[in-house]
């Protein structure tokens, strides 16, 4: 666990901790965007409730030594969503506060998507959606040569997954077996344009990772609760690789964000922006 | 009397050659038997990962076992890994992941298969990425070399090499073999032909049928397409004032394009490109392909005649 304070709480102490941590990086979220004028809000609030639950009690990494070479990894191949990352970067003491004022800054090293030559923690180049589960499949393969126990989780967009190449690395990572692979999906139903069903319909999403061989557990990705047992589901899942579908809101805990896809890749104004902070409880 | 081998056949060489570091890892993509990694296969399963048609995962897993400290050759038809620019791009080159990608059956030279078949762009898609080393080797025993040599580059490559077996140039303990360095296989002052890939054994041919006409020309593997030998180009310039290049892919952004970019810019020399003329190849032989699109031995010293005003 990153964070040692968190040690010992039982399940309801945890939840009221994890929500109030969400919170505060919803709020970066916001402010990020609206700083930088550009970006991704609305993936961003639809994930962090899963990053924070991950971060803070499942990925074993070292805020200060990010580079651990017996590190678990996470690989956010949605790298759009970086405010999110960078914003539980922040909470579990990668980078400072202070660089998220970085974000899409030149010279900054908060790039607009992922980027691990840039930022600390970070462990995939992300920006072109489809690749990240393939990397993870490397990741996975690597822990596997080395005889470790380290795990790789790899997060997902639901629009994203509609490029081919995630379906050759679903196959791959049953092929191979890849029991120590994690994948976080994160369904939001909407993608750049507009809703995921007006664009490619999925229909049963569970029922294809299923036929694929894969474990499939469905929960509700802002129930602090249901992410617990998730991440726990994951990590003790010993015969396969696992995927989380979590259900989740796009824009999550902004009201004129949520369900909107016009907030997919668009910053509030100043009144959006006080409203939306306002609505975070700042 | 001259021996003939295929370039493929050094890059499985290397392979085992290099089966001493324990971070090697081969991926293959169907094609093993043809890239010659099966070779590798058949001694060590447990370190070749299958990815089945699967290019664009190939690439990416390879990235990630780079990414966790693996030394990964991961091998397919040149045209194949074209499918993958994008991850090779992204995923690859941007983090400049090491990971060395080799592309067999590149080029017209491939044959019978078809235009399908034929990568006549890889060398300049792959000059065009930042990081990214570019090789295309002339035969076995130097393809064998610079894949050994590629274990300890801590960028990623790309080598092209081919189907056909073609003349051996190099005897196995040639010691002027180095990634960057071309190799000046033949003197002469009269022109410079630089030459990659299985153009070079053409090029020594056409070489020694321009001596019987009175010209003598220097003949260099350019095996490096990137980074290019400057110095070495520079000097040919100087001693020979005319440049002929020569190869098997098209004439736009390959060796002919290194070339005169870096001429055009610093030494302005005149110079011919052999090369694809901007179209695509058909199904035919080697030799035929080469005859069809105006790239073998008698093009090269059409060409050579043409700068030298001798036509």
């Amino acid at each position: 666990m990153v964070l040692s304070r968190l040690n010992g709480l039982d399940d309801d102490d945890l939840v009221i901790e994890l929500n109030e941590i969400a919170r505060k990086c919803r709020v970066e979220i916001i402010k990020m965007v609206y700083r930088a004028q550009a970006g991704h809000p609305g993936g961003s609030l639809s994930e962090i409730d899963l990053l924070t639950a991950l971060y803070s009690t499942q990925l074993r990494v070292k805020p200060d030594e990010p580079d651990w070479i017996e590190r678990d990894r996470f690989i956010l191949s949605k790298g759009h969503a970086s405010p999110g990352m960078y914003a539980i970067l922040a909470e579990m003491g990668f980078i400072q506060h202070s660089d998220l004022e970085s974000y899409r800054v030149l010279g900054g090293i908060c790039q607009g998507h992922v980027d691990m030559k840039f930022t600390p923690g970070v462990d995939f180049s992300a920006g072109s959606l489809g690749m990240g589960l393939s990397f993870g499949i490397g990741c996975a393969i690597a822990s596997k040569f080395d005889n470790s126990d380290r795990e790789c989780y790899v997060m997902l967009g639901d629009g994203e997954i509609q490029e081919g190449a995630v379906w050759e690395a679903m196959m791959a990572a049953k092929h191979h077996e890849l029991d120590n692979l994690n994948v976080i999906l994160d369904c939001n139903r909407i993608q750049n344009d507009d809703f995921v069903e007006s664009q490619m319909r999925m229909f049963n999403i569970a029922d294809k990772w299923l036929s694929f061989g894969w474990n499939v557990k469905e929960i509700d990705g802002h129930n602090m609760y249901e992410i617990i047992d998730g991440m726990r589901w994951l990590k003790s899942n010993k015969d396969a690789p696992s995927v989380l579908i979590a259900n989740t809101i796009k824009g999550k805990g902004v009201s004129y964000m949520e369900n909107n896809p016009k907030f997919h890749g668009a910053a509030p104004n100043e009144e959006q922006y006080e409203l939306a902070l306002k609505e975070l409880g700042e | 009397m001259t021996e003939l081998a295929a370039s493929r056949d050094g890059y499985g060489s290397a392979l085992l050659s290099m089966s001493h570091d324990s971070k090697l890892v081969v991926l293959e993509a169907d094609l093993g038997k043809s890239t010659k990694s099966c070779w590798f296969r058949e001694k060590y399963p447990e370190r070749t990962i299958s990815c089945g048609i699967g290019e664009q995962n190939m690439m990416l897993v390879a990235a990630g076992l780079a990414s966790s400290g693996f030394k990964p050759f991961a091998s397919t038809f040149a045209i194949f890994t074209e499918r993958a620019f994008e991850q090779v791009r992204n995923g690859i080159c941007r983090p400049n992941l090491p990971v060395h990608i080799c592309g067999s059956h590149g080029g017209t030279h491939t044959g019978t298969d078809g235009s399908s078949a034929q990568s006549i762009e890889d060398l300049a898609i792959y000059r065009s990425l930042p990081n990214m080393v570019v090789m295309h080797p002339c035969d076995d025993i130097s393809t064998e070399i610079l894949t050994s040599k590629l274990l300890d580059l801590k960028s990623p490559s790309y080598t092209r090499t081919a189907r056909n077996k073609t003349p051996r140039i190099y005897s196995k303990d040639d010691s002027r073999i180095e990634i960057g360095k071309g190799v000046q296989l033949r003197n002469g002052s009269d022109v410079a032909i630089i030459a990659c890939g299985v153009m070079v054994s053409k090029s020594l041919e056409a070489a020694e049928l321009l001596s019987d006409k009175g010209i003598e020309a220097a003949v260099v593997d350019m095996h490096t397409i990137k980074p290019l030998d400057e110095e070495l180009v520079k000097r040919l310039a100087s001693e020979c004032k005319f440049i002929v290049t020569v190869e098997d892919h098209s004439v736009i952004g390959g060796l002919g394009g290194a070339v005169a970019e870096y001429l055009s810019e610093n030494i302005p020399t005149r110079m011919r490109r052999v090369g694809v003329r901007d179209r695509f190849g058909e199904s035919g032989q080697a030799e035929e392909m080469l005859e069809l699109l105006k790239i073998s031995t008698n093009d090269i010293i059409k060409s050579v005649l043409e700068i030298k005003g001798m036509v």
